[in-house]
């Protein structure tokens, strides 16, 4: 049964906008990205919003939702009390392109500085084996749809422009962590990178990335504090900084 | 104009539209964390009633000053001197850099206290007050790095403290196979303090964490696995490693000054 749902939808572009109130049709089981749909094709006709698979897959419908990063298909409307009025607008993070949509190019560009998987040179293709205990630890991370909540909700760059430049951000640490803790990456140097060039010390752990992941993705703990940890590894290991100066005595 | 005001986000004027009460849990967080500090503080000064009957309050222990009641030092061992540069020394400052410094730089506490003091940021989604932010990448938050160091540190602390329980089975008398109310404060304040250690980030990482080929060390995978299960409820035993301890430091207080009677349920 139908009813009516006060919504108000963030409208504009790079030069001005604001918010628009709309009164809209609802029913039963309908999702935030049904009823934008509906004020799109009875109201707002130009009303510019990103989607694709609307099953919380493809990861297309991302906005902020009375101010929270989500995606608009996975939002029942149901879970908003009756008489609330519901706030929709574009990330907060990215630059805005019109209304709902906003470029996030940003996050392909620090996908291009992420250095690939390396595979070992004396393992021709087809012989490369893995146990499944090493599989289940990286399939977590390769659950991720891209979304770029966790981007979005990173207040490194949410907060801080002008961070961009240095910091790959919580989507491309789980792509480091997972190449990082792959059996057969031969790359040698993906700890001191991560620290040096993609700005993993800028994280401080709040973890609003793991908080916002539709996908569940234990961000922080399973992928960035263990990285973390590995660069403890090469450059703070109180057990390992003694038994270098060891060595090195020895060697003297 | 930086941040979410920047001129090529879209214009919104609000620092966050949230609706809920983002506010209450790093409220919630600042107000524990730091009437902790401030009784801490003064405890930490206090220098007296950290003694009695075998009891021994963990903010003082191990009692390392020659200014220690002699009951409560480990094994008569009095290194530090009772006074530097004409300052007397409280036996709880000589050792108090330890237990603060695994908390300080502990996964979980970085985020309640980024959050609850330094608003960076508040909540999710809202917008900080600072207008730079270089994260742990320089003096002092670098500094946050050392908490492998601190959890070693902690880890001798835990057995000690679990010594310390293990003496409160003492009756007044000095006869072992006394229980006291005072043995199980004791004895779930180092249960606490060991479960929050061995639920450590960096516990899992040293345990397992750090291989590539799980497949290759199994044992270690194993240990890696359990771990991992405690480490789900790192936050949970931060909270209530903080509250046994405290709990233990006032009651020890208050048996040594006589304010409460340590019931004994054998001695």
């Amino acid at each position: 049964m139908a009813r009516k749902l006060n919504l108000r939808i963030w409208r504009g572009d790079a030069t001005d906008g604001g918010l628009k109130d709309v009164v809209v049709d609802v029913n039963e089981g309908e999702v935030v990205l049904d009823v934008i749909h509906r004020v799109q094709a009875t109201q707002m006709g130009d009303l510019a919003v990103r989607w694709n698979c609307k099953a919380g897959k493809c990861g297309s419908c991302s906005m902020e939702i009375n101010g929270k990063p989500r995606l608009a298909c996975m939002t029942q409307v149901a879970s908003f009390d009756e008489d609330e009025t519901i706030t929709v607008t574009p990330l907060r993070a990215f630059p805005i392109i019109k209304d709902l949509v906003t470029d996030v190019s940003f996050n392909y560009k620090k996908a291009m500085e992420i250095p690939a998987y390396s595979h070992p040179k004396d393992l021709a293709p087809g012989e490369a084996r893995m146990e499944q205990v090493d599989v289940e630890r990286s399939q977590e991370f390769r659950k991720c749809i891209e979304c770029f909540l966790c981007q979005d909700t990173c207040h490194v760059i949410r907060d801080h422009e002008e961070n961009k430049p240095s910091f790959a951000g919580p989507r491309f640490f789980i792509r480091i962590a997972e190449l990082d803790m792959h059996p057969l990456d031969t790359l040698k140097n993906r700890k001191r990178t991560a620290q040096e060039e993609h700005g993993l010390g800028m994280c401080n752990i709040t973890k609003c990335c793991t908080e916002v992941c539709p996908e569940h993705i234990k961000i922080t703990d399973n992928a960035i504090i263990p990285m973390k940890e590995r660069v403890v590894d090469i450059k703070y290991d109180p057990a390992r900084m003694f038994s270098g100066l060891l060595r090195r005595e020895k060697r003297s | 104009m930086s941040g979410v005001f920047s001129p090529t986000r879209a214009k919104i004027k609000e620092r966050t539209l949230r609706t809920d009460k983002w506010w209450l849990e790093p409220a919630i967080t600042f107000g524990v964390l730091f009437s902790f500090v401030i009784y801490a503080t003064f405890r930490a000064f206090e220098g007296a009633n950290y003694y009695k009957d075998h009891l021994i309050s963990p903010f003082y222990s191990p009692c390392l000053s020659q200014a220690c009641v002699p009951e409560a030092t480990l094994f008569g061992w009095t290194p530090v001197s009772a006074q530097v540069f004409n300052f007397a020394l409280s036996p709880a400052l000589i050792i108090l850099i330890f237990p603060l410094g695994f908390r300080m730089t502990c996964y979980y506490y970085r985020k309640a206290y980024y959050r609850a003091f330094w608003l960076s940021p508040p909540a999710c989604a809202v917008a900080e007050p600072h207008t730079k932010y270089t994260g742990e990448t320089r003096a002092p938050l670098i500094l946050q790095n050392a908490h492998r160091w601190f959890f070693y540190a902690g880890l001798v602390f835990n057995v000690i403290l679990t010594y310390d329980a293990v003496l409160a089975f003492k009756g007044k008398d000095g006869q072992w196979g006394a229980f006291s109310v005072g043995t199980i404060v004791l004895s779930l304040s180092a249960a606490m303090l060991w479960m929050y250690s061995l639920s450590c980030h960096t516990c899992r990482h040293t345990v397992g964490g750090r291989l590539k080929h799980f497949s290759k060390h199994p044992i270690r995978y194993k240990l890696w696995s359990w771990v991992s299960v405690l480490n789900h409820s790192h936050q949970k035993f931060a909270w209530y490693s903080l509250a046994a301890v405290a709990f233990a430091d006032i009651y020890v207080r208050q048996v040594s000054t006589g304010a409460w009677t340590n019931y004994y349920f054998f001695s």
